[in-house]
């Protein structure tokens, strides 16, 4: 196996563009243990390490640019404000060692229906930007995840960073492990109001072979709350809409039995969360607050 | 690993002994900030220089026969130094065992478990060892397998061991029960009659991994003699080396075998795992082996907790009285025997639990299947009981009406009560004060999660830091559960161990040597041996020596024997040094200072007092350069075994006790558990170091917790094969996970044991478990009969 340590973003896209079947490591939270389990054994791995840029963000009027290298415990320390709920979703990440180096990056290009990350990015809005000596271009978190552990990016892109929507309201995240800690998602769901364009957006992990959007839960919710004016009077959400916002969420699952808890429950439990999440967000818009409980 | 002297910080809680960290004192493990701070050298760290590595082939097949071993494109892999099969084993001993041989060191006409060993490869690197090993061709013939009883015992079922011949095999109903063992006690039919309650109940406990954090590792080193010097993780030195030296076709004295650094064991290092291998590969290549498992290979390195099927009947008067108890317990053994007999023994003769009841009808057997060999792991067979007849008693005491503690007390066993083998328990059995321990403790605030300004601490809720609820669906719920555990081997085992203590001065200061072939584990044996010294001989200065096969055996760690054997047999030793000290103190001094003459001389502060305190001699005096030693074999009083067909006789050394009150709250809605407080009371008999007692009664709770709400490795029904080898999906306890572990310790001693002490390691990981059964169906109104509990059970999906 071949250890590259390219000393620049260019030069590691340079190696990416000869080289396509490189793997990148950046916090190496993934790669390692899949090369420890003797899974994977790549002729080239190439680290991220000493490519600077990747570990910086910039917030924007609109979005963050997130680095693909900036580490979970960053995002919760610094980003809490402006990612709600990817800084939720960081909180629930593994360990703090872990969590220290691993970040969105990775579990982008990993693309496991388990990464934490997933679920909240869908739910705030974010566009992946892939680079490749060929040229930088913005993929929709929507159209990004392809297949199980499979992604939309070319042989010989790299992850440079993530746009994400700044949140303009109240977003939460929820995951089901079953310890307290340090646990990888039985299922996850996400929940971001975006008052600005009264729309409401979710991610799902875990409950089918990609991260998923509810998308039918969302565009119900969305039209009760415009239908009843809940916006402008900031009310209470009914709870018949949210339990049929919960059914729908469920629905939109596709999840199997796996040795990790079965289909049925997973289904389950992603209701139970999008109730919740839905309420914790939607007192949090009534009250002006955003902040989350964590 | 050695202790020097009484650490300058070491936590006086008593005053028991003049000498500054004698027992009763909470003196520090020498080891314990090397291990926090990540510098303990463990089995997994040694290095030689000219170390190869070595590594195994395992079967990916439950059951199948070899058709062919194919190694010739591994032998052919640069960097590789050896591959061994069965046919390079040198002698007819190809199999091992802790009680029957059944257990091949290779895999020889078939594979009878996943994971089972195949081949060996040493090479220069672990990763070409590796390599190699997947160039190795099997051809396999898969077998149909035997998962549980109903396929074990089936007509025609596949017979696991297809020709037996061990000393169980002529006394089993069915070739595929490794031992069954009855306790038949008075007339469990006719009590029955008299019954005015009857609960029947079926029970499933999950197959549990002792998840020690350091994975099996070793180094075997050859030696010029044409021996092996052997560094090892293991739990019993002798035991390992009885069974390694047959297959070498060496001596026991050409296997010298070193305890390495011990990552924890919990029954999981009884039996061997890379032992036998590494010698064979050092012996074959001429060079240092190491091996090191990986935490995947560590689940199949080592056995497993049985899971078992227990069926149960209690009867009782309307006035709470037991009437009988009827019970069938089948645990699944796996492909090999290990310790399963032994584990049969004690899920059988503690069937009932801490209970006076005259009429029992107990049926206990352990079956071959083609699932993980199960053996030891703490609580060893009284473990997987107590979960069920604690279910068993809050059904009966809800039928009945009755507070379940107060039903527990009523039936509860005192000292001179008779077991179901007829038993006279001979010692304190405080089973009711226990109980009111811990239910007299005050219980924690209620909605503890709520932080002052209304949001919720999710890291004090069910789910923790994943943020399911705020307190949405959570329900409180508290349960009660007691256990009864045997310390010591049992069954008539002789049961022993062997130290050596010497006695001089070094520098004009009296020192004293400890030397025993104890496996330290954690248990805190490094501590307890020096302030046993310290006690009886008087010096503070003490050295606990690296363990080793050089002196004889001191027994296993394991039975929650080590306090209680190899402390009796060091505090023996130093009885015989101390009767050469005062022999020579008498030959010296005695014309001038008639005390000498006196009984009830005494050792301490490094001097000779009579026993009104007055010093006679400095010690160093009396020993001139001139050590004092003695080395003892000690055995604890000894047991029979119990009757094939009804079960009786004094089988047990000794009993003891805890019990757990657990505060759970659920969430109701998506089925998750926090354990918000485990509280045990514990008879320890005499607490020699009260830390470590408390750190044993600690872990134990929190192990018992793990199994209760998530720990289970998950074998499939169809296949055999292990499902979740890893930590990712074989979950243990995080520190979030383990709750608030508040104890009561009782020290009402045991006139049998040395200082009335009571092993202490296995007894609270019985009663944790089905106390946080209770408290979860408390919480829900649920039954469930089955643990560990996942959130599937608790919401009906």
């Amino acid at each position: 196996m071949d250890f590259l340590r390219p000393a620049g973003w260019e030069e590691a896209l340079a190696v990416k563009a000869e080289h396509p079947d490189t793997v990148p490591i950046a916090g190496g939270t993934d790669v390692m243990v899949e090369i420890n389990f003797d899974r994977r054994r790549p002729d080239r791995l190439m680290d991220l390490g000493r490519v600077e840029e990747l570990r910086d963000w910039e917030v924007g009027e609109e979005t963050v640019r997130l680095g693909a290298s900036v580490t979970y415990t960053q995002i919760m320390e610094n980003l809490r404000t402006e990612l709600p709920g990817l800084a939720i979703a960081s909180h629930t990440v593994a360990s703090p060692q872990i969590r220290n180096r691993g970040g969105v990056g990775g579990n982008l290009g990993t693309a496991s229906p388990a990464g934490d990350a997933h679920p909240a990015l869908l739910a705030a809005g974010a566009e992946v930007e892939a680079e490749s000596v060929r040229g930088s271009r913005r993929i929709p978190i929507d159209a990004f995840y392809t297949g199980v552990k499979r992604n939309a990016l070319a042989p010989d892109e790299l992850i440079r960073a993530v746009h994400i929507a700044r949140a303009d309201g109240p977003q939460q995240f929820s995951k089901v492990g079953t310890r307290n800690a340090m646990v990888i998602a039985v299922c996850a769901f996400a929940l971001a109001l975006h008052p600005r364009t009264r729309t409401v957006r979710t991610g799902i992990g875990s409950a089918a072979p990609t991260p998923v959007r509810a998308a039918e839960a969302e565009e119900f919710l969305a039209g009760a709350l415009e239908e009843e004016g809940l916006w402008e009077s900031r009310g209470a959400v009914p709870p018949s809409v949210a339990a049929h916002f919960a059914r729908l969420a469920a629905a939109s699952c596709a999840p199997i039995d796996d040795v990790r808890g079965t289909a049925a429950y997973r289904r389950h439990a992603v209701a139970v969360m999008a109730r919740r999440t839905l309420g914790w967000s939607w007192e949090s818009y009534r009250g002006g607050r955003s902040a989350p409980c964590v | 690993m050695t202790a020097t002297g009484a650490p300058a910080d070491a936590i006086r809680t008593s005053l028991a002994s003049r000498t500054a960290g004698g027992i009763g004192e909470s003196t520090l493990r020498p080891d314990g900030v090397l291990k926090v701070t990540g510098e303990f050298a463990y089995s997994s760290d040694l290095w030689h220089e000219d170390m190869i590595w070595g590594h195994t082939l395992r079967s990916p097949l439950a059951h199948a026969a070899i058709r062919s071993i194919d190694i010739s494109r591994a032998l052919a892999v640069p960097g590789v130094h050896a591959v061994l099969t069965h046919e390079d084993l040198p002698t007819a001993v190809t199999t091992y065992g802790l009680e029957i041989q059944d257990t091949p060191v290779l895999a020889t006409r078939k594979v009878r478990h996943h994971g089972e060993p195949v081949a060996l490869v040493a090479a220069d690197h672990p990763e070409t060892a590796r390599r190699a090993a997947e160039r190795i061709r099997v051809d396999y013939e898969e077998l149909p397998v035997v998962t549980g009883e109903e396929s074990a015992l089936a007509p025609g079922a596949p017979l696991v061991h297809e020709d037996r011949t061990d000393h169980r095999s002529g006394r089993v109903p069915h070739p595929n029960i490794v031992h069954r063992q009855p306790v038949l006690k008075g007339d469990a039919a006719a009590a029955a009659r008299r019954a005015e309650v009857i609960v029947r109940g079926e029970y499933t406990f999950g197959m549990q991994d002792q998840a020690f954090l350091g994975p099996e590792s070793g180094l075997a080193i050859p030696a010029e003699d044409g021996g092996v010097d052997l560094h090892v993780a293991t739990q019993w030195l002798h035991s390992d080396l009885g069974q390694i030296a047959p297959v070498l076709g060496l001596p026991e004295n050409k296997v010298r075998m070193t305890l390495a650094g011990v990552g924890g064991a919990f029954g999981g290092r009884e039996d061997l795992s890379m032992q036998i291998h590494a010698c064979l590969l050092a012996l074959r290549t001429g060079r240092p082996v190491k091996m090191v498992y990986n935490r995947f290979e560590s689940f199949f390195g080592h056995v497993h907790r049985h899971p078992a099927k227990l069926t149960y009947e209690h009867g009782a008067t309307r006035d709470g009285r037991l009437t009988h108890v009827r019970c069938r317990i089948v645990l699944d053994g796996g492909a090999y025997a290990s310790s399963s007999p032994a584990v049969v023994g004690n899920a059988a003769s503690l069937a009932v639990g801490p209970y006076a009841v005259d009429d029992v009808d107990i049926e206990a057997l352990a079956l071959y299947t083609n699932n993980p060999p199960c053996g030891a792991m703490r609580g060893f067979g009284a473990v997987q009981a107590c979960f069920a007849y604690e279910a068993q008693m809050d059904k009966v005491a809800a039928r009945l009406g009755l507070d379940p503690v107060e039903f527990r007390r009523i039936n509860a066993m005192e000292q001179g009560t008779l077991m179901p083998t007829g038993q006279r328990v001979d010692s304190p059995a405080p089973v009711a004060e226990l109980l009111r321990l811990v239910k007299a403790r005050p219980l924690p605030p209620e909605r503890g999660w709520e932080n002052g300004d209304g949001t919720a601490d999710v890291r004090a809720l069910p789910g923790g830091l994943s943020n399911t609820t705020h307190g949405e669906g959570v329900v409180r719920g508290v349960g009660y559960a007691v256990g009864i555990k045997n310390v010591g081997f049992s069954e008539g085992f002789d049961d022993y161990s062997t130290a050596r203590v010497r006695l001089q001065t070094a520098g004009g200061v009296p020192v004293a040597t400890v030397y025993t072939a104890m496996a330290e584990v954690g248990q805190g044996g490094v501590t307890v041996h020096a302030q046993i010294v310290r006690t009886e001989l008087g010096v503070e200065r003490v050295t606990v020596q690296p363990a080793d096969t050089g002196i004889g055996s001191a027994g296993g760690t394991s039975a929650s024997r080590q306090t209680y054997v190899t402390g009796g047999a060091i505090r023996h030793a130093c009885e015989t040094v101390r009767a050469q000290v005062l022999e020579r103190g008498r030959g010296l001094f005695g014309r001038d200072r008639p005390e000498w003459a006196e009984a009830g001389l005494r050792l301490a502060d490094g001097r000779v007092l009579t026993e009104r305190g007055e010093t006679l001699a400095e010690l160093a005096e009396v020993l001139g350069d001139e050590p004092a030693e003695a080395e003892v074999e000690w055995r604890h009083r000894p047991t029979e075994p119990l009757d094939r067909l009804t079960g009786r006789g004094n089988g047990h050394v000794q009993y003891s006790f805890a019990a757990h009150r657990a505060v759970v709250e659920v969430d109701t809605e998506l089925g998750l558990v926090k354990v918000v407080e485990l509280a045990c009371a514990q008879d320890v008999g005499k607490a020699l170091n009260p830390l470590s007692v408390i750190g044993q009664i600690q872990g134990g709770t929190t192990q018992g917790l793990g199994i209760a709400v998530m720990e289970e490795i998950l074998v499939d029904p169809v296949t055999a094969r292990v499902r979740n080898p890893s930590f990712t999906d074989y979950l243990i306890p995080t520190i979030l996970d383990t709750p608030t572990i508040p104890v009561d310790m009782l020290e009402l001693a045991d006139d049998h044991a040395p200082y009335g002490l009571r092993g202490v390691g296995e007894a609270p990981t019985l009663s944790s478990t089905p106390a946080v059964l209770a408290a979860i169906r408390a919480a829900t109104g649920l039954e469930l009969n089955r643990t560990p509990v996942r959130p599937e059970h608790l919401t009906g999906t």
